[in-house]
């Protein structure tokens, strides 16, 4: 994912100071939406970063993994931050808000458990915004190969000369 | 005359597809001293250009070009424009496939003699047997190096087959190994034994597995009586006023419109491709599509029925180590209509990696019910179901209004899920769960079929030129220089994966051919 240098340097404190909290993971600043705990910060170059904040909460919340940080969901997300994608996203997450003001919530960021920002993507499931973002995020998120190793998947085995001496029959529990 | 041959050369079989049943004819002929032009649509791919990774190696391999679909099966909904994964390369699928080989079980030569009439499937004899096809299975066999054939040692199994073989011999199942499979157990035929590597799918870059394009294509080429022509798509095939094919035209590398004349024409462009380019080639003689008297080009598209069950266990399984088809239960695979259905069904161990398994363990789902399975990845063990569908008329290929990047209509594949095929999968669903929960899984999740991967039926074989499009050889009944060599001259589908019949199929008609040829019949 596109981290800037200018983002990098900045302490905790400074990036946190220069942006305002979103929904419960996210400091958003004027041009970058950044973790909470600062561990990773991505810089927008076409799309608002309250949009950006929202698609990242979106893309979790369709494909939740409790071990699966942040950053790899923004990765997944982060192609849509290009003056082509701007109206498709930008309209779509303003969809999702109106969606959520109608079903009580302020914004899908203001609707703090996971089953009821289910229950507002539910509610637009089938729109081809919702169903993009989704079949995106299927390549997007699962083929970032940082993500494999924290499902225990190896990847690539050739130049390690295969599994035959590496454990193609290890299974110890039959 | 030797290779590389004038496209003015009349005197050339032209073969129209590199993989299983073309790649296969081609050598055969070959060797047989016939000159072979083989036209390919794809590039060429040997192992050290096969690449470890799902989606990456989709890209380089797979058939892209655009197709339809339509019917109520669930790939035309999730995949709408990929109803089959299938390569296009020199070699075909061969590249991609498992390597499970096996021999029809004699009765399945004479599924309609055996099953009886079943009320809207189009069943079928072949007009060959199981003891006409006994020395061709023996040849490939031999040609494929198959696992426990020929004294061949069977492979070791690996995390996925233990979990399976153990569940399986607890529910009482005992014809349960390690499968015939074209993959060497030890080094064979200037081949290196399987590394376990786990990416068979992706092409074996270590060359264990068979595939056509490092076997029997450049061994047809070293004969100097093979040229193969890659990036070489086949546009239509040509006929005279007698009503015999005088050669092909087709796109070359620069996407140039060429012309190869031929002395007999060979089509192997797999199921969806061979009649497309029958009813692409249609003319004033044959306003229907080359060699459609019947009407039946394009029809009884069979895929087998299939699907997948995946299990989750307490502790770790990591089933993507080592061969991705790593063995096989064949006791369901009997004719055993107390189960509720005709005909039967194999079940062999199944990998996908963890970007394959997001998009094929059940497409569209998302929320924490389908993130959790994928969670436990690592704990998962997998299998897959393939079993004999039934023929049905409507299931089938045409043109669509769609057109590739030539301009010709590509296909629209129409499928719809028979009331045998459904019964059949479900009942194996449910073994297949009880292979898994017998070792304790937390959970099992009967997978939908994923885009074809056996594509079958819709150039049939049949004794009388009414029922079907080609003969005992896979001579077109209607013009006596027309052949179908690839897995569309299947009458039925059987429970068996296909290739290995394909290929018994193809040496047979090369000797067919060649016997034909050196008799001036052709
Ligand atoms: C993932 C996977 C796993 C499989 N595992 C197994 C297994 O374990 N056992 C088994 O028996 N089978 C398996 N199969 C199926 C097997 O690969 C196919 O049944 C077999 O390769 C089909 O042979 P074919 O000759 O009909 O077509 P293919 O092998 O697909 O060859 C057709 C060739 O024709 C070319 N072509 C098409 N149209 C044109 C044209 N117009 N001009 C020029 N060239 C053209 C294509 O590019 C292609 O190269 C598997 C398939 C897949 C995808
Ligand atoms: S597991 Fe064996 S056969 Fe499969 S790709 Fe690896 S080496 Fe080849």
């Amino acid at each position: 994912m596109q981290e800037t240098l200018s983002l990098r340097t900045l302490t905790r404190r400074q990036l946190l100071s220069r942006g305002v909290a979103a929904g419960a993971g996210f400091v958003v600043g004027a041009t970058f939406v950044a973790g909470r705990d600062a561990a990773w910060a991505t810089e927008m170059n076409a799309l608002k970063p309250d949009t950006m904040a929202t698609l990242i909460q979106m893309a979790r919340d369709i494909y939740p993994h409790d071990k699966v940080g942040d950053q790899y969901y923004a990765a997944a997300v982060k192609g849509y931050d290009v003056p082509d994608e701007v109206d498709f996203a930008e309209d779509g997450i303003e969809m999702l808000n109106a969606k959520a003001g109608e079903m009580g919530f302020g914004q899908y960021l203001d609707a703090g458990w996971e089953a009821e920002r289910v229950g507002i993507l539910r509610a637009i499931e089938d729109t081809p915004f919702f169903q993009r973002i989704r079949g995106g995020l299927v390549t997007g998120l699962y083929n970032q190969k940082a993500v494999w190793p924290i499902f225990g998947y190896e990847g690539e085995s050739y130049s390690q000369g295969g599994y035959i001496m590496r454990g193609f029959d290890d299974i110890s529990w039959i | 005359m030797a290779a590389p041959f004038d496209r003015n050369d009349d005197s050339v079989v032209v073969i129209i597809g590199t993989g299983a049943g073309g790649g296969v004819l081609a050598n055969e002929l070959a060797q047989k001293g016939v000159s072979v032009v083989a036209l390919e649509a794809g590039g060429r791919y040997l192992p050290e250009d096969y690449i470890n990774d799902e989606w990456e190696s989709f890209g380089q391999l797979a058939w892209l070009d655009p197709r339809t679909t339509s019917g109520d099966w669930r790939v035309a909904k999730d995949f709408s424009g990929l109803p089959a994964w299938i390569v296009k390369a020199v070699g075909g699928t061969t590249t991609h496939w498992a390597g499970a080989s096996i021999r029809f079980q004699p009765h399945e030569w004479k599924a309609l003699s055996t099953y009886g009439a079943v009320e809207g499937a189009n069943l079928l004899d072949w007009p060959i047997d199981a003891d006409e096809m006994a020395p061709w299975y023996d040849l490939a066999e031999k040609k494929l190096g198959v696992t426990l054939t020929n004294n061949l040692p069977g492979l070791p199994g690996n995390n996925n087959y233990k979990v399976f073989e153990a569940g399986a011999k607890k529910l009482g199942y005992t014809e349960v190994h390690t499968g015939r499979m074209a993959i060497n157990a030890v080094d064979n035929d200037d081949r290196m034994a399987c590394q376990q590597t786990g990416f068979c799918f992706q092409g074996c870059k270590w060359g264990a597995k068979w595939s056509a394009a490092y076997t029997d294509i450049p061994r047809g080429e070293a004969t100097g009586n093979l040229e193969v022509r890659e990036r070489a798509h086949v546009a239509r095939i040509l006929h005279d006023d007698s009503g015999r094919v005088t050669g092909v035209e087709y796109f070359d590398a620069d996407g140039a419109l060429q012309m190869q004349r031929a002395k007999v024409v060979c089509v192997a462009g797999n199921s969806f491709e061979s009649p497309r380019l029958l009813l692409n080639s249609a003319s004033s003689m044959f306003p229907d599509g080359l060699a459609n008297s019947s009407g039946q080009v394009g029809r009884n598209y069979m895929r087998h029925t299939t699907g997948s069950v995946y299990a989750t266990f307490e502790k770790p399984v990591r089933m993507w180590r080592g061969t991705t088809m790593a063995g096989i239960v064949q006791d369901e695979a009997r004719h055993d209509p107390s189960r509720g259905f005709v005909g039967g069904y194999e079940l062999e161990t199944l990998s996908l990696g963890l970007p394959f398994m997001a998009a094929f363990l059940d497409p569209g789902a998302w929320g924490r019910e389908f993130t959790t399975a994928l969670d436990s990845y690592e704990n998962m063990a997998g299998m897959w179901i393939v079993g004999e569908d039934m023929p049905q008329e409507s299931n089938r290929v045409t043109l669509s209004d769609t057109e590739d990047q030539f301009g010709l209509k590509v296909v629209n594949v129409n499928f719809s899920d028979h009331a045998n095929d459904i019964a059949m999968r479900n009942h194996a669903y449910k073994q297949g769960a009880a292979i898994y929960d017998a070792m304790g899984a937390t959970r099992t999740m009967p997978t939908p079929p994923y885009p074809s991967t056996h594509n079958l039926g819709t150039n049939r074989m049949s004794e009388r030129p009414e029922d079907g499009v080609v003969d005992r050889n896979g001579r077109a009944h209607d013009v006596p220089n027309l052949f179908v060599s690839d897995g569309s001259q299947f009458t039925t589908g059987a429970a068996e994966n296909p290739t290995l019949t394909i290929v018994a199929l193809a040496i047979r008609q090369a000797d067919h051919i060649a016997g034909e040829l050196s008799r001036g019949n052709l």
